[in-house]
Order: structure tokens, then C-alpha cells, then sequence
């Protein structure tokens, strides 16, 4: 059996494994150094517990990761890792991704890795679509360097660097990806194990560049900065989950639903009042960025509302492929000739 | 001889050994191209050669003015030759900037020949002439020719139908057959090339062989001329040879290691003058499973090089000095990883930005040092054009064979100049084959990455997909054998010193000295492109009676082991460079000999005359101390 016939385009050419794997398969014998509480040992556990079901050779899964606390993570991981330097993970995997189409290759991030040091390798990525996924650890703070603003924080954040309050505003790193001409971009908390295991198997199947951030919370330096999204009562009224196919609809009793607005826009309306034939459907693979981009407009820097899920999914050649397009095809139609390359043109004889 | 435009010839012919040609007009005329085909030429008829383009950084600085001066200047000779030559004998200027910004170069007696149309008060206000230098005496010291060159290449296409502006452009292929025609040069080369160049305007390049040859017989018929010259073939090494510039030797180097290893290349780079044609010519060569990948940035461009090394090719990126700064970080995670990686740094003025079309050598510190930490990369300098191929090969060697990044210093005189080259045997080429690991190599099955090759120092090379040798790597400090993070004191202090040991364990051949009388008691020791002026300097030197020992240091780091005992074997050791003596101090800090450091940052090679006479002196003081 292949991946292809698994149907999951995202990681045809990878081989797989007939033997039954576990989530303990993929932990590794170091000792997992997160503080206590880190919501990065749900990630991980998440990651560890889902692989399995793509039923892959470990030894062709790759983690590559930057700096900061989430970049730890390929040491924790039984497969090939590479602990790299800050904000170039998605440079790495490029290269590697490019090289070897039998590779599964994972970028693991934070705010700071990614939008910071690393925006540039990020959005390049994602235009240029190469085949690898990209989980956005974001914590709305710098961990690893204690407690300094990140570009995800919001605005006024009072912290080491800003006891004044920080004054720059934040990104949404959903509409960034969007821009950036992400073919595929979505969102999870770390706490929503199924929410998230589900993003990441549709980011699995992705073939393409697949930009996951994944909501985690700091207890050191930003402690509870997600809290309202995980209590009861709060947490109905502003996530807004995403599913293709289905009207958007959310609240303890489905009494949210999002509606179309003036130039292009999407908001948030009670259902009573607007009807449920003006919900608006969602369709992760429209075309026009343009629709998932008012989606993730909905989210805002307070958490009011935070749109979860996949907001788009759609198909584009990936650089990967058709660089090693380029080269299958080049072999097919000139002779590797090194001594007629060396030779060129025009030569002339000395005799002795 | 092709027909068409060669006659019977009624002027004297004159043998000479060399001649140095200089082609000068504005950055629009197409000098490089002009001083390119006549290379070609003289690399047909079987002279050696070395070539020097000079030319600005912008594209179309404003149009007649100093700053839009290109040059290409050829050396050719019926020897062996090792400089584009320090002044020309012919100057070939094409506007009165061009006039002006290099007459100061051409001796005097020397051949000017001017294009007259472009002699025009607003072009001669315009960098500063009161007058034409044409009408008063200026010029008196030199062999004058004046050619309509214009005038007589559009009078010589008015039948074509070409627009008068499309025709005017040709009078750099005027100025090529009437100089072709002075030196006896053969021409079908330049009518195949314009053919083929133009092989989608049939019109243009039917427009540019009449305006070449019409520059030929312009020779031939008017009497201007009285004299032709003819330099013979040069009496070199048995074999088949052909012209090649710096990069594209290297380029071709890369593609030769491809094939040696058996491993696809991936070039992660970024276009940046002058390293770009290296990335140019290797995306040509696809089929010898070569990868180019122009990221989106310096640091884009290494990491994703880095990332196929991890992935088990070879990664190769390309850069000048900016490059180097902005790629400095990951280089260090090359040594941290111990990943094979080619890192090609083709040198040019700075600091900062500096003369991106001009060469220096200042980056042999930035090579050696420039990095956070103990972190130590083997060195490689091509001495020439031609020498970049083999120098792209050993780097590769190196890499491979140690799991290292290396440095390899071209320079813009290297990259862009040109020389003949013997062909290698391909059969002959090293062989580059890497053995990765495949099975556990530590106790109860395990993987230990960090285990090394006791004679090599290198660690085992396990790549993705292999089974069961699964592990991580990364950028802090690795527990010796087993990979793992490790912030243990000794256990740093020992990997330090293994990574230096391992770069420093590299063999390189001993330096050899060429001091043909055996009594020299001053060295010359360069390194990298002035190879070229300083073995000139040196044969000046001897020929006028006195005794010079000359060694060229093509490995700079490690250094070769008998280094210590050459410097020490001679009164006076003399490292001319051009940076403010880079070299001159590691030597100093490494074998306590004070050498004396002669430095030029002129933007332009050394000239053969100008290291000639400080090396006279030198021997000189010594033998009358």
C-alpha cells in the first residue's frame, strides 16, 4: 500500500509501513524539558499520538525546527530532527524537501521563529507552496528569552522590554499565511485534541505548504493568555470552528452564525435575527483568498472571536515537485556528457 | 582563414611575442562582448592568454560619462603568460570618457585608435574637455588613429534597411574586425558566434558580420595602416585547451563533483555580483541532476543547501563578501552538525556594499574567523580562471570526506577573468564517493552520530530515511558520540577541540617553492588570484640577474604542514595582498616570522611592474645587508 492509494496526495512518494505503529514508537529517550504546565506537551503528545495513523516509515519523517522553547520539539520526536537556528527552519526544510520527495518533513515554530526572525522564510514558503507542514506554536510571548513581547502580542503588553507597554501592532499570523498565498492554512488550541488532531491530518493530506497555529499557552511568562477560549460558558460564544461543507454556526445552542457583510467582509450575527439561510457555508477550497482572509478577520486580538479549523484548502503545483520536474526532464532530453560540457565549443589542440 | 573578408595583405607584418589590447567605450557599446570575441579569437589561433573586464556596477550609468567607462582588457602571447598585462599596447577608445578615464595607461608610443564620431562638443564638455584632444598636441606621445567608426559602419549597412540607430550599434563589431584585421585573428569563429547569438534576428546578425567585416576591410584597404602584427601560437603543454572564465570554471567544477560523488548537487543561492554566473551557468546543467534553487535571500539560499546536505546531496551556495556576513550563522551550524557544505565566495571590494565589480582579497579573515564561537572551516583559493575547476573539486573532496562546510575564495579577477585551459581526462578526476551510514554503530543497536572515523575525525553520516539510525540534530553543543544535548564543561571543551582538531588533521600538500637558482634569500608567498602578477613580477626580477624564491598558498586553512619551515628558510618573506595584510597576520600569530606585508585595495589586480620593483628592493637590501 502507498500514500497514494491512502489518498493522501500530501505524502505521495513517502513509504509506508506495514507494521502497526504506536504513539510511543514516536517518543524519543531524551527527557522532555518544557516547564510544567507548557502547553507544549499537549502538542506534542497530540503529534505523537497522530502519526501513527498515516502509518509511515518513521525513519522518513522529518522534524526541523528554530529556536525557542516549541524548537525543542524534534529532539522529543523518534524520527529524523534538526534543532536549527532561529527563524530558518522553513529555509532547512526547503532545501531538504527539495532534495528528497520520500520525506515527510515538519516544521515546528513559534511566534517569534516564525513572524519575527524567520517572517521572511515564511512567506516565501508558503508562496512558493513546497511540501511541508508548518506548526505555529503561538504563545503571544518569547519564552526561551524570558518574557519579552512577540509579534503576535497584543498590543499595550507590559513586559521586560516594554514596561511601558508594548506599542507595535500585532500580526494576525492567519491572514499573514493567507497573503502570503498559503494553499493551505489553519487553526487549533492546544487543548482541543480532536480540533487539532483533525487540522492536522488535513494538513497531512495537503500537498503543499500547510501553516498550522496552534494556540499554547505560556504558564511562565503568559500564563492563561487563551484562557476564555477553554471556559465553559465563554469559550461557546467566541470559537467559531470551521467545517467544509457547513453552515458557520457556533454558541452553546449553535445561536452565532457568521454572515456576509459589505466588500467582501464576514461577521458575526445571532441567528434568530438574520435567518439560517443567510449562514454563510463554508468552502475551504474557494479559489479567491479573498473569502478565507474575511474569515480570519473575525479573529480579533482580544479573543472575542477566534475562528478554528481549516480555513483553506486548495490545490497549487508545489516547488518541490516541479523543481525536481525540472531536472527529471532535463535527464530525459540532454546526455549527462561531463567530458562534451568540459570540452564546449571551441578547442584547440597542442601537440607535443 | 574563413573567406569573405581576408585579401591579400600589402603592409608590413611585424612578429611580436605579446600584445595587450584594451577595448574602452560606454557601459552601451559592448566592450565585454568585443574583448570577449577577440579572446575567443586569439584562443583559436592557439595563444596563450588572460583577460581583465572592468566594468561598473550600474547597468546604463548616464550615457558618455566617466563613470559609464567599460573596459575589457586581452593579454595574449606566444608563451605562457600569467597577467591580463599591467598597461595595453593598443587602446581602443569608443568616446572621449573612455578616452579619458584610460589614456593615463597606455605608454607612450602606444596605439590609440578613436572613434572620431563620438568626438562631439557635448560629449567632450561632458567629462570635462575644453577642447578635442584630437585637435591639439595631447595625444602626440602615442600612435593616433582616428576611424569613423560610426560613420563608416552605418555607411557600410545602409543597404541592410536597418534603422540608423540599429546600425550604429554595430560599430563595436567594426572596431572587433578592424583590430581582428591588425592582428591576423581568424574570423569565422566571430561570424558563427554572431549567427548563433542572433539566431532569431537573422537581420541583426547579418547587420553585425557586414559591420565586421567592413571593419576588416577598412584595415585592408585604407593605407592608415602600415604596419600588421602577428603573434604566433604559444608553445604550450601538450593537449586539447579552451577558454574559460573563473565562474564558469567553477561551475563546471560543481558539476564534475556531481558526477565524481554521485550525489545531486542543490545550489541554494542568491544572485549577487560577482558570484551570480555561477548560479547562471550551473541552472543550465540540470541533466547532470543539479538543483538551483534562487531563495529568497542570502541566508534562504544556505540554509536550503544545508537542508539537502542533511538530506544527503551535496549543498553548494554561492555569494560575495555580504553574502558571507549574512550567512555566517548557519555556516556555524554547518560545524556544529558537521554537514558537508560548499560555501563559494568570490570576493569583492568592501567593507559593506564596497566595489561589487571590482576584486579584492579581503575576506580571508571574514572566512576564517567570521563566525560566533571556535568554529573552524577549511579554506580553498583558485590561483586563476582555470584553477577553479579543480579548486571547486577539492573543496567538495574536503566537505564530503570531513562532513564540513568550506570556504572557497575566488575573487571578481578570477571569476570574471579568463585564461586557456587544459582539458582535463574526465577518467582522471577524483573520486568523490561517500559512504553513509546504514547500520547502528554502538553498543545494543544503537546510532551514535558523533562517533568518528579515527584516522578522519569525521562523524558518521546517517541521512533521513535511513532505518533504524533515527536521531536528531542541531545547533547546541552535542555529547561526544551520542549527539544529545549536552552543557557539560568537559564535554564542550573536548568538542571544541575535536571539531579544530578534525579541520586541522586535513591533509593539504606541502607548499613548494619555485627559486630556479637555488640562492634566493627573499620568498614572495601569495595566495589566491595574485598568483598571476606575482609569478610575472618574479620572472622580471630574474631576468634582470637577481634571485627570487616564489610559493603560492592555495590552502589556507589548514595550512601546510611544512609552511613554518618555508617561512623560516629565507632572510626576508615578502606576502604582497590585496586587503591591508590579512595573510601577513596569521602568519605572523601562527609561526612568530615577521613577514613584510605589501598591501594594494585598488579595486584591480596587482601589476606585474608595481610588485617587480618592491621585490627588487627588497632583494636588493638583503643582498647588500
Amino acid at each position: 500500500m502507498t500514500t497514494t492509494d491512502l489518498g493522501l496526495p500530501g505524502l505521495a512518494g513517502v513509504p509506508t509501513s506495514d507494521e502497526p505503529q504506536k504513539a510511543k514508537d514516536y517518543k524519543s529517550d531524551q527527557e522532555v524539558r518544557w516547564c510544567p504546565g507548557c502547553g507544549d506537551y499537549v502538542v506534542l503528545n497530540a503529534v505523537q499520538s497522530f502519526l501513527p495513523s498515516l502509518g509511515l516509515k518513521r525513519e522518513n519523517i522529518v522534524f526541523i525546527s528554530g529556536i525557542g522553547c516549541s524548537s525543542r520539539f524534534p529532539y522529543y520526536m523518534n524520527t529524523y530532527g534538526m534543532h536549527s537556528i532561529h527563524g530558518r527552519a522553513p529555509a532547512i526544510a526547503t532545501g531538504l524537501a527539495t532534495a528528497r520527495p520520500d520525506l515527510s518533513v515538519w516544521v515546528v515554530t513559534g511566534d517569534g521563529d516564525a513572524l519575527s526572525i524567520g517572517g521572511n522564510h515564511l512567506i516565501h514558503t508558503l508562496r512558493r507552496n513546497v511540501n511541508l507542514k508548518i506548526l505555529l506554536f503561538n504563545n503571544r510571548i518569547y519564552g526561551l528569552t524570558k518574557g519579552q513581547y512577540s509579534p503576535t502580542s497584543e498590543a499595550g503588553k507590559v513586559t521586560k522590554s516594554t514596561p511601558m507597554g508594548s506599542l507595535d501592532h500585532p500580526f494576525n499570523p492567519v491572514s499573514l499565511a493567507l497573503g502570503a498565498e498559503g494553499t493551505f492554512v489553519g487553526r487549533a488550541l492546544d487543548s482541543d485534541r480532536k480540533g487539532l488532531t483533525e487540522v492536522l491530518r488535513q494538513a497531512a493530506e495537503h500537498r503543499g505548504s500547510a501553516l498550522v497555529e496552534i494556540y499554547q499557552n505560556c504558564p511562565i511568562f503568559n500564563d492563561g493568555a487563551f484562557d476564555v477560549l477553554k471556559e465553559p460558558g465563554e469559550a461557546e460564544r467566541r470559537l467559531i470552528p470551521l467545517e467544509h461543507g457547513k453552515p458557520i454556526r457556533f454558541g452553546a445552542n449553535g445561536e452565532y452564525g457568521v454572515v456576509r457583510a459589505g466588500f467582501g467582509s464576514l461577521e458575526v450575527a445571532k441567528v434568530s435575527e438574520v435567518g439560517e439561510d443567510a449562514l454563510v457555508v463554508h468552502d475551504a477550497h474557494a479559489e479567491d483568498p479573498s473569502y478565507a482572509f474575511a474569515l480570519s478577520r473575525l479573529s480579533a486580538q482580544d479573543l472575542s472571536h477566534t475562528v478554528t479549523g481549516v480555513f483553506r484548502s486548495v490545490r497549487r503545483a508545489t516547488y518541490d515537485d516541479q523543481t525536481r520536474a525540472q531536472v527529471e526532464d532535463a535527464k530525459a532530453s540532454r546526455p549527462a556528457d561531463l567530458a562534451s560540457l568540459l570540452r564546449g565549443k571551441d578547442t584547440w589542440t597542442v601537440v607535443g | 582563414m574563413s573567406t569573405g573578408v581576408n585579401a591579400p595583405r600589402p603592409t608590413a607584418v611585424t612578429k611580436l611575442d605579446r600584445v595587450v589590447i584594451r577595448f574602452a567605450g560606454d557601459s552601451g557599446d559592448g566592450m565585454q562582448l568585443t574583448g570577449d570575441r577577440f579572446t575567443s579569437e586569439a584562443a583559436a589561433f592557439g595563444n596563450d592568454l588572460s583577460t581583465m573586464p572592468n566594468f561598473p556596477a550600474e547597468i546604463r550609468a548616464p550615457q558618455g560619462t566617466i563613470p559609464g567607462v567599460s573596459s575589457f582588457q586581452v593579454h595574449f602571447a606566444d608563451y605562457d603568460i600569467l597577467t591580463p598585462g599591467d598597461r595595453p599596447d593598443v587602446l581602443v577608445a569608443m568616446n572621449p570618457a573612455a578616452l579619458k578615464a584610460n589614456i593615463a595607461d597606455l605608454p607612450a608610443g602606444g596605439t590609440l585608435i578613436v572613434n572620431t564620431d563620438e568626438f562631439v562638443k557635448r560629449n567632450l564638455t561632458k567629462v570635462g574637455y575644453d577642447g578635442s584632444p584630437l585637435d591639439d598636441d595631447s595625444l602626440a606621445a602615442y600612435q593616433v588613429h582616428q576611424v569613423a567608426m560610426a560613420t563608416l559602419t552605418q555607411g557600410a549597412l545602409a543597404d541592410t534597411g536597418l534603422g540608423k540607430k540599429d546600425a550604429e550599434r554595430c560599430k563595436n563589431m567594426f572596431a572587433l574586425g578592424l583590430l581582428s584585421w591588425m592582428y591576423h585573428r581568424p574570423t569565422e569563429g566571430t561570424e558563427r558566434f554572431l549567427r548563433e547569438k542572433f539566431a532569431k534576428k537573422p537581420d541583426i546578425a547579418e547587420a553585425n558580420v557586414l559591420a565586421f567585416r567592413a571593419g576588416w576591410n577598412y584595415g585592408e584597404t585604407t593605407e592608415a595602416f602600415a604596419v600588421t602584427y602577428e603573434v604566433a601560437p604559444a608553445k604550450l603543454a601538450p593537449g586539447t585547451y579552451r577558454q574559460i572564465t573563473g565562474n564558469t570554471a567553477l561551475a563546471y567544477g560543481l558539476v564534475a563533483a556531481a558526477q565524481q560523488s554521485k550525489l545531486p548537487v542543490v545550489l541554494g543561492t542568491y544572485p549577487i555580483t560577482p558570484a551570480s554566473d555561477i548560479l547562471h551557468e550551473l541552472s543550465k546543467h540540470k541533466q547532470f541532476g543539479i538543483t538551483t534553487l534562487q531563495a529568497e535571500d542570502e541566508i534562504a539560499g544556505i540554509c536550503a543547501a544545508l537542508g539537502a546536505s542533511y538530506g544527503g546531496a551535496l549543498g553548494v551556495t554561492s555569494t560575495s563578501g555580504p553574502g558571507i556576513a549574512l550567512k555566517s550563522e548557519t555556516i556555524g551550524l554547518g560545524v556544529m552538525t558537521e554537514l558537508p557544505l560548499v560555501v563559494i565566495d568570490v570576493q569583492r571590494g568592501g567593507p559593506s556594499t564596497g566595489l561589487p565589480t571590482k576584486t579584492e582579497q579581503s575576506d580571508l579573515l571574514q572566512a576564517m574567523f567570521g563566525r560566533n564561537g571556535e568554529s573552524p572551516v577549511p579554506i580553498v583559493a583558485p590561483q586563476s580562471p582555470a584553477d577553479c575547476f579543480n579548486a571547486a573539486l577539492e573543496a567538495t573532496n574536503i566537505a564530503l570526506k570531513y562532513r564540513t562546510p568550506v570556504l572557497l575564495l575566488s575573487d571578481g579577477a578570477v571569476a570574471n577573468g579568463s585564461e586557456p585551459w587544459r582539458l582535463p581526462e574526465v577518467d582522471d578526476l577524483p573520486d568523490l564517493t561517500v559512504e553513509f551510514a546504514t547500520e547502528p554503530n554502538g553498543p545494543d543497536g544503537t546510532f551514535l552520530p558523533y562517533l568518528r572515523d579515527p584516522e578522519t575525525l569525521a562523524r558518521a553520516w546517517a541521512v533521513p530515511g535511513t532505518a533504524g539510525l533515527q536521531h536528531r540534530i542541531g545547533g547546541l553543543e552535542k555529547a561526544d558520540g551520542t549527539g544529545n544535548i549536552s552543557y557539560e564543561p568537559d564535554n564542550h571543551d573536548k568538542m571544541v577541540r575535536l571539531r579544530q582538531a578534525k579541520v586541522d588533521g586535513i591533509p593539504v600538500p606541502d607548499l613548494t617553492v619555485d627559486d630556479p637558482s637555488g640562492k634566493a634569500r627573499v620568498l614572495v608567498l601569495g595566495w589566491g588570484s595574485s598568483y598571476g602578477p606575482i609569478g610575472a613580477a618574479c620572472r622580471r626580477v630574474r631576468k634582470a640577474g637577481q634571485s627570487i624564491a616564489q610559493a603560492h598558498l592555495r590552502n589556507l586553512n589548514p595550512f601546510p604542514a611544512n609552511l613554518g619551515d618555508v617561512l623560516r628558510a629565507y632572510d626576508k618573506v615578502v606576502v604582497p595582498e590585496m586587503n591591508l595584510g590579512q595573510l601577513a597576520l596569521l602568519l605572523r600569530g601562527r609561526y612568530l616570522v615577521d613577514v613584510i606585508s605589501y598591501t594594494k585595495v585598488a579595486g584591480l589586480p596587482f601589476k606585474a611592474e608595481e610588485l617587480q620593483n618592491v621585490l627588487t628592493d627588497i632583494v636588493k637590501g638583503v643582498d647588500a645587508a
